[in-house]
Parts: structure tokens; C-alpha cells; sequence
């Protein structure tokens, strides 16, 4: 059931790179317990609007505001990047961007930095505390790979696994941050159809078991379709469409902006 | 007055041969986003092979202004052709590897020049004959401007003005701007790539070689230390102009020179380097893209 | 290819090739003995403006270029061919893995080292024992260096730097107020700290090649300002009569002198090693590897980067410092001709050479390019020729320098996770 706060509100969101508006006001919601999806063509904003939320770009002009269970709402504007994952919002990436030369598991463990406080002191001298923070930080990673299925390869380095498993280990490695919001750049970008059910699967256990909410970027409409609560269609920039799957799937200005004009629904 | 037009036209020949040398670095990093740390050292090599070209042709009865151009000729091919070996053998390999790679090759590949020409020749001053001929119509200014000062400033004038031409107007020049701004696509479109490159260090070191060439016989004395400090400071003029800009490199240069020949004259002559040092690091701190550059951001 | 003339020979008999091969390698040759024919060639003597004509340089040069040709041709090819270099780090990480699950062999390798080296300043000369106390500086220098280069990917060209404050700090401290070596050394090591906190401050948010250029702007201009404020520094005549470290006042000769500080040295390369081998393996460390791999991602994960790489810098910053006041005190006098830049390009190639990142690639590099030149006296000349052109082969051939870093590796057995690196 949906609370009446949204945990993620993005109002009146506006992206422009000199002369060109990337993003045209925008509004998006995300309710706890929620998948939710944004779709829309190559080049909609997609990307550029979780660029905007996770603080790699500043928006120019609206509000992102965050209000996660039993926290005072937070505007996220204008925060770096690693603040805003300290406030609980963590994400993969569309081209895969992980540690390549670190393990499986260290790949994990360098998520968890935020969690975590154990200086250069700790470091040098491993008193207890520091030592039992390590500790804890392993076997949180290790349960963390277990959930999404790489605990056999944990010392593999991250450039050795099949494509698949890296996506994997994206997100493995953003929930290590404990995020109340997980969003996701097309996860099932390059997947199989087995390895996109196994996707589906994995997305809703992790909403399910972990009571993580979901926003997620994705091309795959059946993975859409299947996974989605709601739908928000972005198209140059514009938010074109919002509603339920079925809502969406029916909606002439989505099939317009993925087909063109001459395609009669 | 007069004191301020010598050090005005002073900076203006200083800021040429930066300009010479800066162009070379603009070029390079346009093209490959490479900071050719070894640029300084084709300088250098411009210099001693004009020094020891022009010995070996005096000893043959040579003098005068054919020998200044002989000269200058000769040193301009050999240093064509050591930017085209660097090229080659330390830069080429690198094209795909990591950031840092290039860079770190190419300070042992300045490290192995300066080194090289230092056991091959010799640690001490050479003294560099004033090839650049007295011009009699100069006698009367010529305690405010000398006549190698002239001959720089012209000659700077004249080989930016070619480049430009040739950059604008020649099928290779519009290869090169084309693969500044998008090597694939460039490649794509059929431009050889390679040959790009090759031809961009063959211009940026010729260019450097004439500078070497007409301030070593304006000084009188070269050595194979001199393409580090020249290098880092030509380095300065770049960034200070926009890195990749060509004008960006010759008003880099006007400044630097400007600036060290008035800061020397009117404050202090010890700290002419660090001059050029705080200025390459205040650019860098608060305006990489430099005067004429744009800022380049990366895609997320 | 060369000059537009395609050398690559169509014809797959073995004759044919080995004519094309020496047809190339011969036009490599001839290249260079037209390039190097001036400066190798043509010397000019610099007190009377003489000619002198070195024929021989040609022949060396001809020969020389035709083989290394070859040699050239063959790497690149290999280089090519081998895509990732995978099964090359394995091994080293076969070796890792038997040294830590046979100890037995681990521990007398250990013991046998360690007997080598207390007994080393007794079996060989005090000349002997200064030069490695400078390779154990090196060493030091290398580590610290590798904090910042290595392990966070930030190109410091700048480092000498710190080693001149970590110096100049012992010096003018001794000068003016007597402190004593054992007092200096902490304040030396916080004063070269505090520097690199100051200079790696407006450097934090420059891409890699800028960051390098304004290091290496900083180490020049600190370089220039103690060579002309003299009132401050003593200008380029330096700071001499510096005190050696003292050993509870007792009175030593200048080799007794020697053999204390080789011992001085020994136990700060051991807490080095231990102190920077736990920084890597922490919280911290792998933020600084995650850093140096991708520093968007590493944001997004909750890592503070300008933290983090000022945590780098100055850490780094530190070692330089205690080895500056151990070089004052070794050689007693110091001036600014010591802190240039070669020297941070000196401790750059060991960091290179040794393997960024890698603990143990990093003291073998030291020792090689510090202790082979000297033992290899006749060809000293050329140390640093061949600086230069290391630099340039292992980033174009071995990037990953002798030593890639060591994976870290943990075991699961069942529940909790026991970290064996």
C-alpha cells in the first residue's frame, strides 16, 4: 500500500546544458515499497534526470526532495554525489562502471565506506573496534553477493565476470550502501531473456525481502511490463505519459514517440 | 619611457619564441589530448643541431644570412624527425592505454633526450654565434630593439599566419581540425588518423625549431638543460591561451613573455621563473580551460 | 610502414620473411643514423669551438638500431597478441598464495633475510653501508610515493617537495635552535604533512595530466623560493654542520655514525612497510583504489573524493618529510640543487618500475634503480639515460610495472570471513 509521502519527489525538474534543455519540467514521485520505471526513447533524459537526482549534475531549476521513514524531509539539490548516497539513494550505471581491478568482494566492501568510520588511526593500529567493523563489513558483503548469486566468486576479480554477473555485482554493490531508494540504469541492458527472468526475480526479492524501493531505467518492456507498479514515459526531455503498465501500454503518445508518426495504434 | 618599450618589445620576443614552442603543445594535446612533456627537448634539439650545423658549414666558408637559413633548415628537418620518431616509439603504443600512461612515457622519454644530448655532447654552455645579421636601418633604436628582436617578432608573425593558412586551408590541415574534434568519426569518415598525428608532430616540432634556432642566437648560449624550463613555461603559455587553440597559444605566449619581462624589470629579476610558475599554477587552479578554451565535461 | 613503403611481406616462405624482417630492420637503421648523425656524430668541444668527428657512434648507432629493431618488432608483437597480460599475474599470485599456506618456507626465508640484513653493515664497508642507506631512503620515498601514485592515482610530480620541507625543517630547527634530530623528525613528518594538505588543497579537483603539471609547478616554485630567499633559507649556499642523530649522547665515529643510521633506517623501512601494507588492506585503502579506478562511480558510492584525496596527499606528503630530515642528517648539509625535479621523476620511475599500488614492486624498483647503477659503476654515466628510457619501455610494454599488485584474498568458511591478505 502506498504512504501518502512519497519517499522520492522530484517537482518541476529543469536541465539545461548551455543553449540545449536536456530535461523540461519534470515531476516524478516514488512511494515506498514501489517499483517504479522510466521509460522512453534513446536520448529521452533518462540518464540525465538520474544524473540530476544523484547529484552528478545540478539541476537548473526545480526541487528534488527526498523523505524516507521516520527522517525529516531532505532537499537533495546541489549535494555531491556522496552525500546523497549517505542520505540513502544508490545506483548502478548504464555503462557498467565497476572497480575493474579490485575483487568481487572488495567491490562490495568499498560500498559499505559510507557506513562505516574507521580512520587512518584504525587502519594503522587494527585496535578491536576497528577490527570488528571489518569483520562485520565482510560478512555484510558476503551476504550481500549470496543474495544476488556470486558468493563462489567472490575473489575473482570484477573484469573477469561474464557480462551478466557484473550487472549483478552493480547492484550488489549499491545496496552494500543500505539505501531506502535503489535506482537502477538498465540493469537487463545486454541480457539474455533467462538472464532478464532471473533479473526480474532478483529486483523483486530485493523490494520484497530487503524493503528497498525501486526506480528503474530500462529498454526490456517485457521486464517493464512485468515488474512495474507505475510508469513514467519521458520523451526529448518531456514527461509524455504517466500511469499504471496497462495505462501506459494503450497510451498514443508512447506508441507515437517509439514508433513515429505514421504508425496508426 | 624608453625603459618600458625595451621591456615591452622584450616580452614581445620572449612571448614569440613561447608561442613557437606553445604551438606544438596546443596542437599535440588537440589532437591526442597528450601533454608532450618531451616537446621541450625537440627545442633543445632544434638548437644544438642548428649550433653544430651551422660549425661544420662556416668551417666550409659559409656566413651571413645563408648560413642563418642553412642553419635553421637543417635543425627544423632533424627536429621534424626526432618529433616523429617520439612519436612513434613512446606516444603510438599508448593511444589506447590509460590516462596517466602517455604522460609517464613521456617524461622518460624528456628525461632520455636531455640525457642523451648531455653525454653526447657536453654538460658546459655552448656559446651559440649570433647568426641573425645586424640590420643597419635598426642602428638608431637600437638600445630599445635589437635586430634579432625584430627578426623573432617577424618571423613568429609570419609562420602563425602560415599555419592558420594551412590549418584552414589545406586538405590535411582540415584532417587534423576534424580529428581534433572526433577521432572516430574522423577515422570513420576515411581520414588516416596516423598520418594526422604524424604530420601535427612534424609541424609543432619545426615550429619549436625555428624558435630555438633565433633565440640561441639572440642569447648567444644553449644547453641541454634549457628545453625543460622553456618547455614548462611554453607549456604555461598553452594552458593560459586555451589548450588546443592555436591563437589561444600565441596570446598565451604574448602574455607570459609580457608578463616575465615586466615583473623582471620593474620587481625582481631572481624570481623570473617562479613568475611563470605561479602563473602555469594559478591558471590551472582557476581556469584550466584558459582564455580562449571552452571547458570540456564528461559524459556520465 | 615506413616513408609510405609497405614492408610487410605477402610471401609466407621463410626466406621471404627473413629478407623482409632485415629489409626492415635495415630502414630502421638508416633512420637513425640519419637522425643521430649530428648530436652523436658531430661534437662540438665547448672551450674552443672545435669539431670533432665520432665515426665510431655511427657504427655503434647502426648496429645497435638494426638488432634492437628486431627485438622491438618482436615485443610489439607479442604486446599485441596477448590482449590482457592475465596468465602473467597469476603466477605472482600462485606464488602469494604458497608462500601463505606453507609457512614453513615463508618463515626461513623470512629469518634468513632478516639475519642478511642486521649483519650487513659489520660484513661490508661503511661506503657500502651509505649507499644503502640511500636505497633504503629511496625505498622509504618510493612507499610514500606510492600512497599517492600507486594506490590513489594522483600524478604527483611535486613530491620532492616535501622531502625539501621534511629536510629544511630538521636543518633550520638545528641551526637556530639546536633540536635534535629524535625531536625534528616528528616535526618534520607533520610540517611535510600540513604542506600536503596546503598544496594538494587547489589541486583536488584537476584531471590527471593537469594535476600533474601544477605538482610539478609547486615543487619547482618551492624549489626557486628557498634557492632566492636567502634571509630565510640560506639561498643556493645551503644549511651545513647539520647534527647526526644522537644515540643517548654517547660519542660515536663517523663510521660507528654510519652503521647507526643503516640501523635507523632499517627499522623505519619495516614500520613503513607495515603502516602503508595496513593502510592499503582498510576501509581506507580501498577507497583510495576505488579512487584511482573510477572516480565517478566512487562518488556515487558514498566516498568522499576531496577527503579522501587529501587523506592521500598528505599521507604521502608525511614519509617524504621524515626522509627529508633522515637525508639532513645523513649528509649534514643540504641545499636547494637536492630538490629538484629529476628527483621526483626518480622516485616516479621506482613507483612505475616496482608496479603501481604494489608494496613488494615497489622496493624491488628501488633497490634496482638505486643499487644497480652503483654497483655497476662504469656504466653510472648512463643512470640516468636509462631512467628515462625504463620509463618509456615498461609503460609501453609492462604498465603494470614488475610487480602488479597482489589480489586480495579471503576465505569463507561457512559464516564469517577471515581475511588471509
Amino acid at each position: 500500500m502506498k504512504n501518502a509521502q512519497p519517499i522520492l519527489e522530484v517537482r518541476g525538474l529543469i536541465k539545461d546544458f548551455g543553449g540545449l534543455r536536456a530535461i523540461d519540467t519534470i515531476d516524478v514521485q516514488v512511494h515506498s515499497g514501489e517499483i517504479v520505471a522510466l521509460i522512453g526513447p534513446n536520448g529521452a533524459g533518462k540518464t540525465t534526470f538520474f544524473n540530476c537526482v544523484t547529484g552528478i549534475y545540478v539541476p537548473t531549476h526545480g526541487d528534488v526532495i527526498i523523505s524516507p521513514k521516520q527522517r525529516a524531509p531532505v532537499r537533495l539539490n546541489g549535494l555531491k554525489p556522496n552525500k546523497v548516497t549517505e542520505q540513502g539513494l544508490a545506483r548502478t550505471f548504464q555503462n557498467i562502471r565497476l572497480f575493474q581491478k579490485m575483487t568481487v568482494l572488495e567491490n562490495v566492501l568499498v560500498a559499505r565506506h559510507c557506513r562505516t568510520k574507521s580512520g587512518i588511526f584504525g587502519a594503522v593500529f587494527r585496535d578491536k573496534k576497528t577490527r570488528n567493523e571489518e569483520r562485520e563489513m565482510v560478512d555484510f558483503s558476503y551476504r550481500l553477493l549470496e543474495k544476488v548469486g556470486l558468493s563462489g566468486q567472490v575473489n575473482d576479480l570484477a573484469k573477469e565476470l561474464p557480462y551478466g554477473a557484473q550487472r549483478r555485482l552493480e547492484i550488489a554493490r549499491a545496496m552494500a550502501t543500505e539505501p531506502f531508494l535503489l535506482m537502477l540504469d538498465e540493469p537487463a541492458a545486454g541480457m539474455n531473456p533467462k538472464e532478464t527472468r532471473e533479473l526480474d526475480g532478483l529486483i523483486t526479492r530485493i523490494r520484497d525481502e530487503e524493503g528497498i524501493s525501486i526506480l528503474l531505467i530500462e529498454h526490456d518492456m517485457k521486464l517493464v511490463m512485468s515488474i512495474s507498479d507505475r510508469i513514467y514515459v519521458l520523451d526529448y526531455g518531456e514527461m509524455i505519459a504517466h500511469g499504471t503498465p496497462k495505462d501506459v501500454a494503450g497510451n498514443k503518445n508512447v506508441i507515437k514517440a517509439y514508433l513515429g508518426e505514421t504508425f496508426d495504434a | 619611457m624608453e625603459y618600458f618599450l625595451e621591456l615591452f618589445l622584450g616580452g614581445l620576443t620572449r612571448g614569440s619564441i613561447y608561442a613557437l614552442i606553445a604551438l606544438g603543445y596546443t596542437m599535440v594535446y588537440g589532437i591526442i589530448e597528450l601533454i608532450n612533456f618531451a616537446h621541450g627537448e625537440i627545442y633543445m634539439i632544434g638548437a644544438f643541431t642548428a649550433l653544430i650545423a651551422a660549425s661544420v658549414l662556416s668551417l666550409l666558408g659559409l656566413s651571413g644570412p645563408s648560413l642563418l637559413i642553412l642553419a635553421g633548415v637543417i635543425a627544423v628537418i632533424y627536429s621534424s624527425a626526432y618529433g616523429y620518431t617520439i612519436e612513434k616509439i613512446a606516444y603510438k603504443p599508448l593511444r589506447q592505454a590509460q590516462r596517466l600512461s602517455p604522460l609517464i612515457s613521456a617524461i622518460g622519454m624528456s628525461i632520455f633526450l636531455q640525457n642523451y644530448v648531455l653525454l653526447a655532447q657536453t654538460s658546459d654552455f655552448l656559446s651559440f654565434p649570433a647568426l641573425i645579421p645586424e640590420f643597419g636601418f635598426m642602428e638608431p633604436i637600437s638600445h630599445i630593439m635589437q635586430s634579432s628582436e625584430l627578426v623573432i617578432i617577424v618571423t613568429t608573425a609570419l609562420c602563425t599566419i602560415l599555419l592558420t593558412l594551412f590549418i584552414k586551408f589545406t586538405r590535411i590541415g582540415k584532417a587534423m581540425r576534424a580529428t581534433a574534434q572526433d577521432k572516430t568519426m574522423a577515422m570513420l569518415l576515411g581520414v588516416n588518423v596516423n598520418r594526422v598525428v604524424s604530420m601535427t608532430f612534424i609541424i609543432g616540432s619545426a615550429l619549436a625549431a625555428v624558435g630555438g634556432v633565433l633565440i640561441s642566437s639572440h642569447i648567444g648560449q644553449i644547453n641541454f638543460y634549457i628545453g625543460f624550463i622553456a618547455g614548462i613555461k611554453a607549456f604555461t603559455a598553452a594552458v593560459l591561451g586555451g589548450i588546443g587553440s592555436i591563437p589561444g597559444a600565441v596570446l598565451g605566449g604574448l602574455i607570459l613573455g609580457w608578463t616575465e619581462s615586466f615583473a623582471t624589470g620593474y620587481v625582481s629579476s631572481d624570481y623570473e621563473d617562479v613568475f611563470a610558475f605561479g602563473l602555469l599554477v594559478f591558471i590551472l587552479i582557476f581556469r584550466p580551460s584558459g582564455i580562449l578554451g571552452k571547458a570540456s565535461s564528461e559524459k556520465v | 610502414m615506413i616513408f609510405g613503403v609497405n614492408m610487410q611481406s605477402k610471401s609466407t616462405s621463410v626466406a621471404g620473411r627473413i629478407v623482409s624482417e632485415c629489409a626492415q630492420s635495415l630502414m630502421v637503421s638508416l633512420w637513425f643514423m640519419f637522425l643521430t648523425f649530428p648530436i652523436m656524430v658531430i661534437r662540438i668541444k665547448p672551450l674552443d669551438r672545435t669539431i670533432e668527428w665520432r665515426w665510431d657512434n655511427l657504427f655503434y648507432i647502426a648496429i645497435g638500431s638494426f638488432f634492437l629493431s628486431f627485438i622491438w618488432r618482436y615485443l610489439m608483437k607479442k604486446k599485441r597478441d596477448q590482449g590482457s597480460s592475465e596468465d602473467k599475474e597469476d603466477w605472482q599470485n600462485r606464488i602469494g598464495l604458497k608462500m601463505r599456506s606453507e609457512p614453513k618456507v615463508y618463515i626461513t626465508g623470512m629469518i634468513v633475510l632478516g639475519i642478511a640484513v642486521t649483519l650487513f653493515p659489520h660484513l661490508f664497508s661503511s661506503y657500502q653501508t651509505q649507499i644503502m642507506i640511500s636505497a633504503l631512503m629511496y625505498v622509504m620515498l618510493g612507499l610514500g610515493l606510492n600512497i599517492v601514485v600507486g594506490l590513489a592515482g594522483l600524478l604527483d610530480l611535486g613530491y620532492v617537495a616535501f622531502y625539501a620541507v621534511g629536510a629544511y625543517s630538521y636543518a633550520l630547527l638545528n641551526h637556530h635552535f639546536g633540536l635534535s634530530f629524535w625531536m625534528a623528525l616528528p616535526l618534520g613528518a607533520a610540517l611535510a604533512a600540513l604542506f600536503g594538505i596546503v598544496l594538494g588543497f587547489p589541486v583536488l579537483r584537476l584531471r590527471g595530466d593537469y594535476l600533474a603539471i601544477v605538482t610539478l609547478g609547486f615543487g619547482e616554485i618551492i624549489r626557486l623560493v628557498l634557492e632566492n630567499w636567502n634571509k630565510f633559507s640560506f639561498g643556493p649556499s645551503g644549511i651545513a654542520g647539520i647534527s647526526r642523530p644522537s644515540l643517548f649522547g654517547i660519542e660515536l665515529t663517523l663510521n660507528q655514525h654510519t652503521i647507526y643510521l643503516y640501523y635507523i633506517m632499517i627499522c623505519l623501512v619495516l614500520l613503513t612497510i607495515l603502516v602503508v601494507s595496513r593502510l592499503r588492506h582498510s576501509r581506507i585503502g580501498r577507497a583510495w583504489i576505488a579512487l584511482r579506478e573510477d572516480e565517478v562511480a566512487c562518488q556515487s558510492m558514498g566516498i568522499d573524493k576531496t577527503r579522501t584525496k587529501l587523506t592521500a596527499f598528505a599521507l604521502g606528503a608525511t614519509w617524504a618529510g621524515l626522509v627529508g630530515c633522515i637525508f639532513a642528517a645523513k649528509t649534514t648539509f643540504i641545499n636547494p640543487a637536492s630538490f629538484t625535479f629529476m628527483e621526483s621523476a626518480i622516485i616516479l620511475s621506482i613507483v612505475v618500475l616496482g608496479g603501481m599500488g604494489s608494496i613488494i614492486g615497489v622496493i624491488i624498483g628501488a633497490l634496482v634503480l638505486i643499487l644497480l647503477p652503483e654497483y655497476l659503476r662504469a656504466f653510472s654515466e648512463y643512470r640516468m639515460l636509462v631512467f628515462g628510457a625504463s620509463m618509456v619501455l615498461i609503460m609501453v610494454f609492462r604498465p603494470q610495472g614488475i610487480i602488479s599488485s597482489l589480489k586480495q584474498h579471503y576465505e569463507f568458511h561457512g559464516q564469517s570471513g577471515e581475511d588471509l591478505g
